[in-house]
């Protein structure tokens, strides 16, 4: 256990940690906005921005690929709006259509790096399936900074975003820059998914966004709870799903994504009122009132 | 290439690649067109993930990749996917794409994990399963009747034609279903079976696939050639036979453009371009449903409209005696260019002329279409005013747009419902038809 706590792990472990709170947070408005499987199009879409940073960088440059990942999401995210505004495809075939052309253009622009010099390989599969053994503190740190930006900027603008994912066309009533709020909700969409790719990989990385927000819907009602709950969820999959792939030596991405899922079955079932236990006992009471009230020949008191 | 051979090593490469590809990507072509209708395109996508622990236990059991026993453990799995992202979807508070999204990537994570930790010892690259090795399907061959087949080849060709018999026998059934599953339900068979066995025979081609295109890029043949064909026609029987033929000529470009650059590409990965752009090709250029075609029929009504409006401003300037010095026309709400446009339309047409100080003035001939414009406002906004008892201080604004869209025969009988009225409501005189 000791030679885990070194100064290098300790800062995987504070970016792992920010970003699963990240995720958490801007995963419940994605959830909210039904917008949860535009982060998986929004993920897979990166890998050619990831890739191309790497030719033309021409090295292993984590900030570079972070970049790629952002602007080829961009991309993605802009051609989906064309395609839903101007043609008949509709949104779920746009998602669809993003991530599998994106995805299959960084899987060619893959294939190119293996055949050039260097160990690329080795540093694009981490983004593919997630993994924080081999990133360095200058990395670690970066995480960190973003995901703390990305964090300020949800408790500063909080109010606006609470209306705008509950109610955009009343926030457009009200007076709000309506449209311009949810493209900047888009964005830390975006971010968020940037910033998990090192750790949690592309492949599972729609899951840390949609997941936690999940479980946290069935605590509360309230959205300032639910980020908190989901906050939580986020951090504690984050932390438990990295010490798990550092000693069972499996990939990081899946490992924190099954933890997220234990999360999810555990609100599932054991959530209070909303919970399936909950309400099964809920019912099963209702049952038995109904019967000593039928029993007494009272009947249904409506 | 010196010579082309028939035979020999390199044609069967080529040959077997290609047909491996088109047999399974054909089959996901003409399923993925009935997700497209039914908007459940990321169904796709989690099937392509659902089926990772189905894959994960056949292996385990029988040691072997290439099975039916895999084919059954998918479509155990992708099953169970659909099912449980039902449940969930139908629980409070979890809406369905969240419900979806929950379920595909936890059995994804859950596949991946198994796989990772149990079947070290297994020959099955975790690339292979994600991302295809198209490359590596023709070299692992086998004797089927004598001839030398990919060991995976035959349960592609069955799946294609379980998919065909499917569609053979459903038709109808799948048809009601995907435009109106009220009236299939009402006509007494169940939508929710033909959903499912659609969901089980696209888990079937998800696996029977991702040999050769891998588990993410299967939802690339599933959709792109749907969504390509639904931009060309409107009829679903054209959309299946034009998605297929999507996915086959994809096929076979993705395999030939594998040497561009220099570089030996990924082949599933180049299909999954070469299937992009053949959407971007149709989405810009498809007749009806094109981004072309649509601007190109939007600039026609503008420049329709800025020259009738043309016509309108010079008849209403002769009419008061002013002179009309510029044709900007800011308040219509068309651009500059579209007017400047229309403006030399006209003069090339000889329905506007120049003066002797170069401004503009009507030709008879002008004058006559532009009587017609300027007799259809004002006959509306008499009927708007008269039948509909809009205010006249209302009348202009509506009158000025419906002017461009009234044909000749509504024009004459809005006039014989009036009684052939000789004034409008601002008093300006109607000017007379032509006929």
């Amino acid at each position: 256990m000791s030679e885990w706590l070194t100064y290098n792990s300790l800062i995987v472990l504070q970016g792992v940690t920010l970003l699963g709170a990240c995720s958490g947070v801007i995963g419940c408005f994605a959830v909210l906005r039904r917008r949860s499987l535009v982060g998986d199009a929004l993920a897979h879409s990166s890998l050619p921005g990831v890739c191309a940073a790497y030719l033309i960088v021409g090295e292993k440059h984590f900030s570079a690929m972070l970049l790629g990942a952002f602007i080829a999401g961009l991309l993605g995210i802009t051609i989906m709006a064309i395609l839903k505004r101007y043609t008949r495809i509709k949104e779920d075939a746009a998602i669809a259509l993003i991530l599998s052309t994106f995805f299959g253009a960084g899987i060619v622009l893959r294939s190119i790096i293996q055949q050039t010099e260097g160990s690329g390989r080795a540093g694009l599969d981490s983004f593919i399936f997630g993994k924080t053994a081999g990133m360095i503190d200058d990395d670690a740190n970066l995480i960190t900074a973003l995901s703390v930006a990305t964090l300020a900027i949800v408790a500063l603008c909080y109010k606006e975003f609470k209306l705008v994912a509950f109610d955009a066309e009343f926030a457009q009533v009200q007076g709000w820059p309506s449209r311009l709020l949810d493209f900047a909700l888009m964005l830390l969409l975006l971010g968020s998914v940037v910033i998990g790719l090192p750790a949690v990989g592309i492949l599972l990385m729609a899951a840390m966004l949609i997941i936690p927000a999940a479980a946290a819907r069935f605590w509360t009602h309230r959205l300032s709870y639910m980020l908190l709950i989901s906050a939580g969820f986020g951090m504690g999959a984050g932390i438990l799903g990295t010490f798990l792939s550092a000693t069972e030596g499996m990939p990081t991405g899946p490992c924190i994504i099954l933890v997220c899922a234990l999360f999810f079955f555990a609100s599932l079932l054991f959530a209070p009122k909303r919970g399936v236990i909950a309400r099964l006992l809920a019912r099963r009471r209702d049952q038995l009132t109904l019967r000593a009230q039928m029993e007494s020949g009272e009947g249904p008191t409506s | 290439m010196t010579h082309f051979a028939i035979t020999g090593p390199e044609f069967h490469q080529a040959f077997w690649t290609i047909a491996v590809a088109a047999v399974c990507s054909v089959s996901c072509a003409l399923l993925g067109c009935f997700l497209l209708l039914k908007r459940m395109s990321m169904m796709g996508d989690a099937l392509g993930h659902g089926v990772l622990p189905g894959i994960a236990v056949a292996v385990l059991l029988t040691g072997q990749v290439t099975s039916f026993t895999i084919l059954a453990g998918a479509m155990v799995f992708g099953l169970l996917t659909a099912v449980l992202a039902e449940m969930l979807s139908s629980t409070e508070g979890v809406s369905e794409d969240a419900g979806l999204g929950v379920v595909y990537t936890s059995l994804f994570a859950l596949g991946v994990v198994l796989l990772s930790s149990f079947l070290r010892y297994v020959d099955l690259d975790l690339n292979c399963v994600f991302l295809g090795l198209l490359e590596v399907v023709p070299i692992n061959t086998e004797i089927y009747f004598g001839w030398e087949i990919p060991q995976a080849f035959p349960t592609m060709l069955v799946t294609l034609l379980l998919t065909l018999a499917f569609l053979g026998f459903f038709w109808k059934e799948l048809t009601i279903v995907a435009f109106d599953p009220a009236l299939a339900q009402s006509m007494g068979f169940s939508p929710r079976v033909v959903n499912y066995l659609l969901i089980a025979l696209i888990a079937g081609s998800t696996v029977s696939a991702f040999e050769a295109v891998g588990l993410i890029l299967v939802l690339s043949v599933l959709i792109a050639p749907a969504a390509t064909a639904h931009l060309l026609t409107d009829r679903l029987a054209p959309m299946l036979g034009l998605a297929a033929l999507f996915a086959f000529s994809a096929s076979v470009l993705g395999y030939l453009l594998r040497n561009l650059g220099g570089y030996s590409l990924d082949i599933s990965g180049m299909i999954a371009v070469v299937l992009g752009a053949q959407f971007a090709l149709v989405v810009l250029f498809a007749p009806r449903h094109g981004l072309v075609a649509k601007w190109w029929r939007n600039l026609q009504l503008s420049l329709r409209i800025a020259e009738e409006d043309i016509l309108a401003t010079l008849y209403r300037a002769e009419e008061a005696g002013v002179t009309v010095y510029s044709l900007a026309l800011k308040e219509h709400g068309l651009s500059p260019w579209v007017v400047s446009f229309a403006h030399r339309k006209l003069l090339r047409l000889g329905l506007v002329n120049a003066d002797t100080r170069g401004l503009p003035i009507l030709t008879e001939a002008g004058r006559r279409l532009a009587q017609y414009v300027v007799r259809s406002h004002r006959l509306w906004e008499t009927y708007a005013g008269a039948v509909l008892e809009i205010p006249a201080d209302h009348v202009h604004s509506a009158a000025a747009l419906v002017e461009h869209y009234i044909g000749p025969q509504l024009q004459e009988e809005i006039a014989a419902t009036l009684k052939q009225p000789p004034t409008d409501p601002h008093g300006k005189s109607i000017p007379p038809s032509d006929k």
